[in-house]
């Protein structure tokens, strides 16, 4: 049977079962049913810190309510697999945001937050309102990805939305703080860049001789402060 | 040591990729032709995750600092060593002063140069391949250009032990390889997850496209012309985790096939995953070059890795016995 295929084994009517899929012979994806909450994404949390321990498991890749195992050969029966990953998610309590907190000081607006003005436009609040808003907040990292030691932090005040740019701003700043939809972000590396910057941080996002290379990890918790605004 | 005196864009130190990282948003970087580098280091008795320097703009030429075995792997290419003709899929001792010159490919994209004893460069998160978007990994972080020194770890062999031999390149010694009737590329890939999504006629149109690997394809990824798959109601994806070879879906309807520096998070639907046994030939096709698509199962997909390994675990014994004689 191909795992690509729903196999809703009968677990009770109120859920359904995370849908698997696989990416070639090494890799598979599992994602979460329903629409994006915290629960579900510390469900995943959960889950991939299970399976990162597994036989076979190269690692486990967080996403957004979903996870993607790596494997260090194709598994022998899939749908075994499969089957015990379906098992282990409806037995496992959601992790909570039980991270460091980490604190970011932020120069605000300036040269490198050249997006603010349009943001504080499109929210129809003045800049300092954007900021007071984005600095009040405290974020929780859902998922590293895309670069390293990127995190893509939730919490966001829905009042501070911004789009995503369809043309990318070309050499953004590695430390700018952007805005992409409903989330917020520290930029790790100097590049062209879709979110909006509204700011600037000088913390090492990333540093691969470190232990630990990515000071944001899933679960942690971020708040920024304002170190300076310029306006 | 070995000093690079020309090198045009793109070129870099790989291994066989940064495995484990991709949770903290590491791409995997890597040989685009991990079977071409793994025959390279065979052949001269290295680790199959020893370092060599992968080629794609030509020509390239190194002068050799001190005494070295190396080999050339990958693309069909011209190559001479001081001045002599040195063929592809070859292993030689060059000698302190003696040039390296590697000419554009007839066939395929990328020549592999490897060195006894591999490149030494400091591991990055396990890896000596360069990431170049994130500037670590190989030399620097960076691509190569002319001036640089390279460090290569010694020959571990005897200056008695024979070192001039060749092989068969595997697109030859491994059935079922190659190019179809029309001069297109075969790849086999696996369904992925919202293959179901697309309309039967798309899901025709996928097989029966001939894809042109476009102008804009990279080390990152091939975008393909030639067709546009499109769903019938546009699908909200979330951003999860990609590894090379699968085939995603934008909305302007060309496909992407990932490669090896490939973002490590998409969103894009998934209509298929080249298979690993195919892979190293993708990484070979270059912009400009035919594709098709053929569907295998996953226990196919995981049968087509034997004859791989089994050529270069037979390419290893023959190296180490022919070196020996």
């Amino acid at each position: 049977m191909s795992i690509n295929h729903p196999s809703a084994p009968f677990v009770g009517a109120i859920e359904r079962s995370p849908k698997i899929s696989l990416i070639g012979t090494l890799a598979m994806l599992i994602e979460a049913p329903g629409d994006f909450d915290m629960v579900q994404q510390g469900r995943v949390w959960a889950l991939a810190d299970a399976l990162s321990s597994w036989p076979n498991v190269q690692e486990a890749v967080i996403g957004v309510t979903n996870v993607l195992l790596i494997f260090e050969r194709p598994p022998d029966d899939v749908g075994v697999l499969s089957a015990s990953i379906v098992e282990l998610w409806y037995c496992l309590p959601s992790r909570k945001a039980d991270g460091k907190l980490i604190e970011i000081p932020v120069v605000y607006g300036g040269e490198h937050g050249f997006d603010l003005p349009a943001l504080a436009s499109r929210a129809g609040l003045s800049e300092r309102d954007v900021i007071r808003i984005h600095s009040d907040g405290e974020y929780t990292v859902c998922a590293v990805a895309s670069s390293p030691g990127f995190g893509y932090l939730h919490g966001l005040d829905p009042r501070i939305y911004m789009p995503r740019k369809s043309v990318p701003s070309l050499n953004m700043s590695a430390g700018s703080v952007t805005i992409g939809g409903m989330q917020t972000g520290v930029a790790v590396l100097t590049s062209p860049n879709g979110w909006n910057a509204i700011g600037w941080a000088s913390v090492a996002m990333f540093d691969p001789q470190r232990t630990e290379p990515s000071l944001m990890l899933p679960g942690d918790r971020v708040r920024f402060r304002i170190d300076r605004i310029e306006l | 040591m070995i000093k690079i005196l020309t090198s045009h864009a793109f070129n870099t130190i790989q291994d066989q990729g940064r495995n484990g990282a991709r949770r903290l948003g590491v791409s995997t970087s890597g040989a685009m032709d991990p079977v071409a580098l793994e025959a390279g280091n065979a052949l001269l008795g290295n680790d199959r995750d020893a370092a060599g320097i992968e080629i794609q703009t030509f020509p390239f030429r190194l002068r050799f600092e001190a005494d070295t075995t190396f080999a050339l792997t990958g693309a069909d290419h011209d190559a001479t060593l001081a001045g002599a003709t040195v063929p592809s899929w070859w292993c030689r001792r060059a000698k302190a002063g003696d040039i390296l010159s590697i000419g554009a490919p007839r066939r395929g994209a990328r020549v592999y140069v490897t060195f006894g004893g591999g490149i030494d460069v400091p591991l990055v998160l396990g890896s000596r391949s360069t990431h170049l978007r994130a500037r670590f990994g190989g030399l620097e972080g960076r691509a190569l250009q002319a001036g640089d020194v390279v460090p290569v770890g010694g020959t571990q062999f005897e200056a008695a032990d024979r070192l001039d031999f060749g092989v068969e390149p595997p697109d030859v010694a491994i059935a079922g390889s190659g190019q179809s009737e029309d001069r297109a590329l075969r790849v086999r890939v696996m369904r992925a997850g919202e293959y179901d999504l697309f309309s039967e006629p798309m899901q025709a149109t996928f097989w029966s496209t001939t894809w042109k690997i476009s102008a804009r394809s990279d080390r990152g990824g091939y975008r393909l012309t030639g067709g546009k798959l499109t769903l019938d109601e546009p699908v909200e994806m979330r951003s999860h985790g990609l590894v090379a070879g699968v085939v995603q879906v934008p909305p302007a309807g060309e496909p992407i096939i990932q490669m090896s520096d490939a973002n490590t998070a998409g969103g894009y639907p998934k209509m298929a995953a080249v298979i690993q046994a195919d892979l190293w030939r993708l990484g070979q096709a270059a912009p400009g070059s035919l594709v098709v698509f053929g569907e295998v199962s996953y226990q196919d997909a995981v049968a087509a890795m034997t004859p791989v390994n089994d050529y270069l675990a037979r390419l290893r014994a023959t190296a180490d016995l022919y070196r020996t004689l």
